[in-house]
């Protein structure tokens, strides 16, 4: 589980590290400007080969001489005391060499937040009490069975409202807050008062759980004092250092590799108890030692979004300008401090322009699993309520909801002081959209289809990512061969979405080469270069502006080559395409045929990530839309059609743009229409605990037709690539698209998520 | 009622055979699994029961070729391809037949292999994604998985990939809704849906060249 702490490092994109004094804060270089070779290109992915033959070795496919296998046994109450774990029988079991639990002082270092990794009190469902090593899973498996613990129930709270009420059982001694925020600007009674209209709801949203396929763990393999850890992760340095400060070693002890990955969506931003695990059962029986949880334990303990509760008033004016937002937000963050409200009002005081806003936040404690973040934290949940309160207000006010968006457009962003935006995103993302989409002939035309049972509805949402800007530290080394290929080796992660390729595509533009002539490396904290973990989309804003910056430094080492070898002066040598020329165009030279780079081999070219400027907000857009039908005497909801326009600045590889889009979407419909966690009241215990009775969206949940349409333009005040973060933006606005096309097609608001037909077939009979 | 017990029937394999460890097993899984052919088995009252966790020899067609391994009888067809054979691109997912991720052929139908136990799977042509492969060259569908980005993660695609050549086996044209209903037993997490109909339906129009 994530500290605090490690949140903020990851997804408010503050650096744990001060940036070094000789970092110049602006990064400049001629843009690329809008001919560009291979930037924007579709182009499919360099390690294509590898994930679809199968020959892809992901953390749970290493298998090394003497691998033994471990399972976790977890705590089967949501609270618990433990008062006794007799392991005997389990070491009896032929095939069985270890196991560890809190009785073992020694395989029992501290962990998060004043606990330990095995803890003689469990707070949530699946904690770990004990873990064995044995020759295979299945002797594993047994091997657990044969473990006797004997447990005091404690009572529990498995809902915020329980846990909040008077006496309710505490989760810690301090009780079950974790903490309260609150922020204003301008005066919020004078923006009700202002007002012509206002709307208020409380919405709702259930916990959604990450479960990637790969499911969290990890090999973990000791040469004497040097640990080698291969993990499911999406940064192997923040795994590194976790694991190095749990067991007291120096960095350079602790080796991680994740070459590949098989998914995350923030639940893999740092190590796992899993990977101190492994560590401690790999030393103590002498063997390398695969830890991988179960599905169960991914869903019951592996994070989770925190379930929500919102309040939010919106006011206006007659002609559509807010005059107030006032937004109450509650969410749990499980069993440990953990980001239960993070973010959570974010898109109520920034999409918009309002002078007028109040907003406070609680974060709750309950015996559950503790939260991770969750793609677009808070952002997701926020917007089921900010978006579908806007819609509300358009209908009071008799305004299109595209034209009250588009009323409210702020140029600057609202939270940060008007911190003026580098684009005009947001209305450039719901004016193309819209148009692309055709909204209004949508609209107007499922307005006539109401006869019958089956209604149809067209909904919009739209969102912004504060967080879609990189930055610092991150350092690269691209590294060109005499033979003009080049090697870039960058510590980052490719979880999906693409990273090797496209950053393999800026080496390529920069250094005028064609992709197959660019070799990847990544991943690796004892071959790589540092990087932040993979998260928060902020991989492509923060990796390749530095890839860029590495390729300029080698381009300026050839040039003072080829300088010297043509006998020009260093400013009369210029870079075409893979020639260097002089100025004037008489004489040009191969990069092959530099005679100095033919004799040093190679040429080692370093970049480093500077600051971002400071006077400017660099930020994403998003908006989407939504066609549906609802059948009112089911209350099934059949998607029909959806867009989503994107402003992130620059398209480096648009089939890979196109494959965020269809995936954030996608997971915004599960988010939306299936998805949530559900504890049961008499036992507090997870009943969805595996993906049969957890619904996550399959083949058949997506709309026939689900388009990607972005808004193409390079926001070069950004970064040196013109890129921005694109993996939040794309699956913040879908439920609320969805809800705002439920309500236009029935006229029942769905006031809490999952949007399933049991709970709105009661209310359309009712309310329509 | 009786074809499955002599498909199981392996010369080579010592006569412990999987009858007893079957039998031992109980009637009412062994009626969920596969009917008749089983229950008839379990008649057979002088088979010695089978200790689940002892070995025993089992010969399986992988991929085109014969491999004979020592099995517990209780070892899915999933751990024996991956830890046995080393064909890791048979993923676990769940290990509880909700994803897909383990998805292999047996006689050209997709199979969740950690719902198959490797005893089960003697005598059928067992096909995984290292099998579509020709040396290094990948087959049309893979190329077209490629081509159309029908991935992120890439965690799920094997599966993916085998549940699409399944149906291009018993289906070389199929029309949208068919590619959408014989993709729906594969969960994708990352939600690369879109993308993976377009592969399949681009590696239906390769094939049919
Ligand atoms: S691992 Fe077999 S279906 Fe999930
Ligand atoms: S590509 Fe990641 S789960 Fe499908």
């Amino acid at each position: 589980m994530p500290t605090e702490e490690t949140e903020t490092q990851n997804i408010e994109g503050q650096t744990p590290f001060t940036q070094a004094p000789d970092n110049p804060a602006e990064d400049k270089a001629e843009p690329w400007g809008e001919q560009t070779r291979i930037v924007g290109r579709r182009h499919g992915r360099i390690d294509g080969f590898e994930r679809v033959s199968g020959g892809a070795v992901y953390p749970s496919d290493v298998s090394l001489p003497g691998l033994l296998h471990a399972a976790i046994l977890g705590c089967p109450y949501p609270h618990a005391r433990i008062k006794g774990v007799d392991a005997s029988a389990a070491l009896k079991l032929p095939g069985v060499h270890a196991v560890i639990s809190s009785a073992d002082a020694d395989a029992n270092p501290e962990w998060h937040q004043g606990g330990r990794i095995f803890n003689d009190t469990c707070r949530y469902e699946g904690e770990p009490v004990a873990a064995v090593a044995a020759d295979n899973p299945y002797i594993a498996a047994d091997a657990l069975k044969r473990i006797l613990v004997s447990y005091e129930e404690l009572p529990y709270v498995s809902d915020m409202e329980s846990a909040l009420a008077d006496g309710a059982p505490k989760v810690h001694p301090d009780g079950n807050t974790v903490k309260t925020d609150s922020y204003s600007r301008g005066d919020l009674k004078q923006g009700l008062e202002q007002a012509a209209v206002q709307v208020s709801g409380q919405y709702r949203t259930a916990s959604e759980m990450q479960t990637p396929l790969e499911r969290h763990g990890c090999v973990a393999r000791w040469e004497g004092d040097q640990l080698t850890v291969w993990e499911s992760t999406q940064g192997v340095y923040a795994v590194q250092s976790r694991i190095a400060e749990t067991l007291g070693l120096p960095l350079t002890r602790v080796r991680v590799i994740g070459h590949y990955m098989g998914g995350a969506f923030g639940s893999k931003l740092d190590a796992g108890g899993y990977s101190i695990i492994a560590s401690v059962l790999a030393k103590r029986t002498g063997r390398p030692v695969k830890l991988f949880v179960s599905r169960e334990q991914t869903l019951l303990t592996m994070g989770n979004r925190p379930p929500t509760r919102m309040d939010i008033r919106l006011a206006a004016r007659q002609d559509g300008g807010l005059t107030a937002i006032e937004f109450t937000g509650r969410g749990a963050s499980g069993a440990y401090s953990a980001g239960g409200a993070s973010l959570l009002d974010w898109l109520a005081k920034d999409l918009y322009q309002c002078d007028n806003v109040a907003t406070e936040l609680e974060d709750v404690y309950i015996n559950a699993g503790p939260a991770r973040p969750f793609r677009a934290p808070g952002y997701v949940q926020c917007a089921f309520a900010v978006e579908q309160a806007m819609d509300a207000l358009a209908e009071k006010l008799n305004m299109d909801p595209v034209a009250l968006r588009l009323k409210n457009i702020p140029k600057g962003s609202p939270a940060k002081d008007n911190l003026p935006y580098t684009t005009d995103g947001l209305r450039l993302c719901i004016e193309q959209g819209a148009q692309h989409f055709g909204w209004e002939a949508a609209r107007a035309e499922a307005a006539k289809r109401q006869d019958g049972p089956i209604k149809r509805g067209v909904g919009m949402a739209a969102a912004n990512w504060f967080v879609g800007d990189g930055g610092p530290p991150c350092t690269v080394i691209v590294r060109l061969y005499a033979d003009g290929t080049a090697n870039l080796n960058m510590g980052a992660s490719d979880i999906g979405t693409g990273t090797r390729t496209v950053m393999a595509m800026v080496v390529a533009e920069e250094l005028g080469l064609e992709l197959d002539a660019i070799s990847v490396e990544n991943a690796d904290t004892g071959t790589c270069q540092y990087a932040t973990p993979s998260g928060g989309s902020k991989t492509v804003p923060t990796e390749a502006p530095t890839v860029r910056r590495a390729c300029l430094a080698v381009k300026d080492q050839l040039l003072d080559m080829a300088a010297k070898q043509l006998g020009a002066g260093r400013d009369q040598v210029v870079f075409a395409g893979s020639e260097i020329r002089t100025a004037d165009g008489f004489e040009s030279l191969k990069i092959r045929d530099l005679d100095r780079l033919s004799n040093q081999k190679v040429v080692v070219g370093l970049g480093e990530r500077r600051h971002n400027p400071d006077d400017v907000s660099i930020t994403p857009f998003a908006a989407q839309f939504c066609e549906l039908e609802v059948n009112t005497r089911t209350g099934e909801v059949k998607l029909l059609r959806m867009l989503g326009a994107n402003e992130s600045g620059r398209v480096i590889n648009r089939l890979t743009w196109d494959n965020q889009l269809i995936g954030g979407v996608t997971m915004g419909i599960g988010f939306a229409l299936t998805e949530g966690r559900v504890l049961d009241g008499p036992t507090g215990k997870l009943c969805n605990a595996n993906w049969h009775d957890y619904k996550l969206p399959t083949a058949l949940d997506i709309p026939p037709e689900l388009i990607s349409d972005p808004v193409m333009l390079n926001d070069d005040q950004a970064n040196i690539v013109g890129a921005k973060g694109l993996g939040e933006p794309v699956t913040i606005p879908t439920a609320p698209a969805i809800a705002n096309a439920i309500y236009h097609a029935t006229g029942v608001r769905p006031m809490a998520t999952p949007i399933n037909p049991l709970d709105l077939l009661p209310r359309l009979n009712q309310e329509t | 009622m009786t074809s499955r017990k002599t498909e199981h029937e392996t010369p080579a394999g010592p006569d412990l055979s999987r009858r007893g460890f079957i039998k031992s097993w109980g009637a009412g899984a062994v009626a969920v699994t596969v009917g008749g052919g089983y229950q008839a088995q379990a008649a057979e009252a002088e088979e010695q029961p089978l200790a689940a966790e002892a070995l025993s020899r089992v010969e399986l067609d992988v991929n085109g070729r014969p491999h004979s391994v020592l099995a517990e009888p209780r070892w899915s067809l999933l751990h024996v391809l991956r830890e046995e054979l080393g064909l890791t691109g048979c993923k676990p997912g769940c290990e509880r037949g909700e994803c897909g991720a383990c998805t292999v052929l047996l006689d050209d139908v997709p199979h969740y292999a950690c719902q198959v136990l490797a005893v089960e799977a003697e005598g059928r042509r067992i096909e995984t994604v290292e099998g579509l492969l020709d040396g290094e060259t990948l087959s049309a569908l893979q190329a077209q998985f490629v081509k159309e980005d029908g991935l992120q993660c890439g965690y799920c695609t094997p599966g993916q990939v085998m549940a699409a050549e399944g149906l291009l086996r018993r289906n070389p044209d199929p029309s949208p809704d068919e590619i959408r209903s014989a993709m729906s037993g594969n969960l994708c997490r990352c939600g690369a849906y879109a993308h993976i109909f377009n592969a399949v339906a681009a590696a239906a129009k390769v094939r049919k060249g």
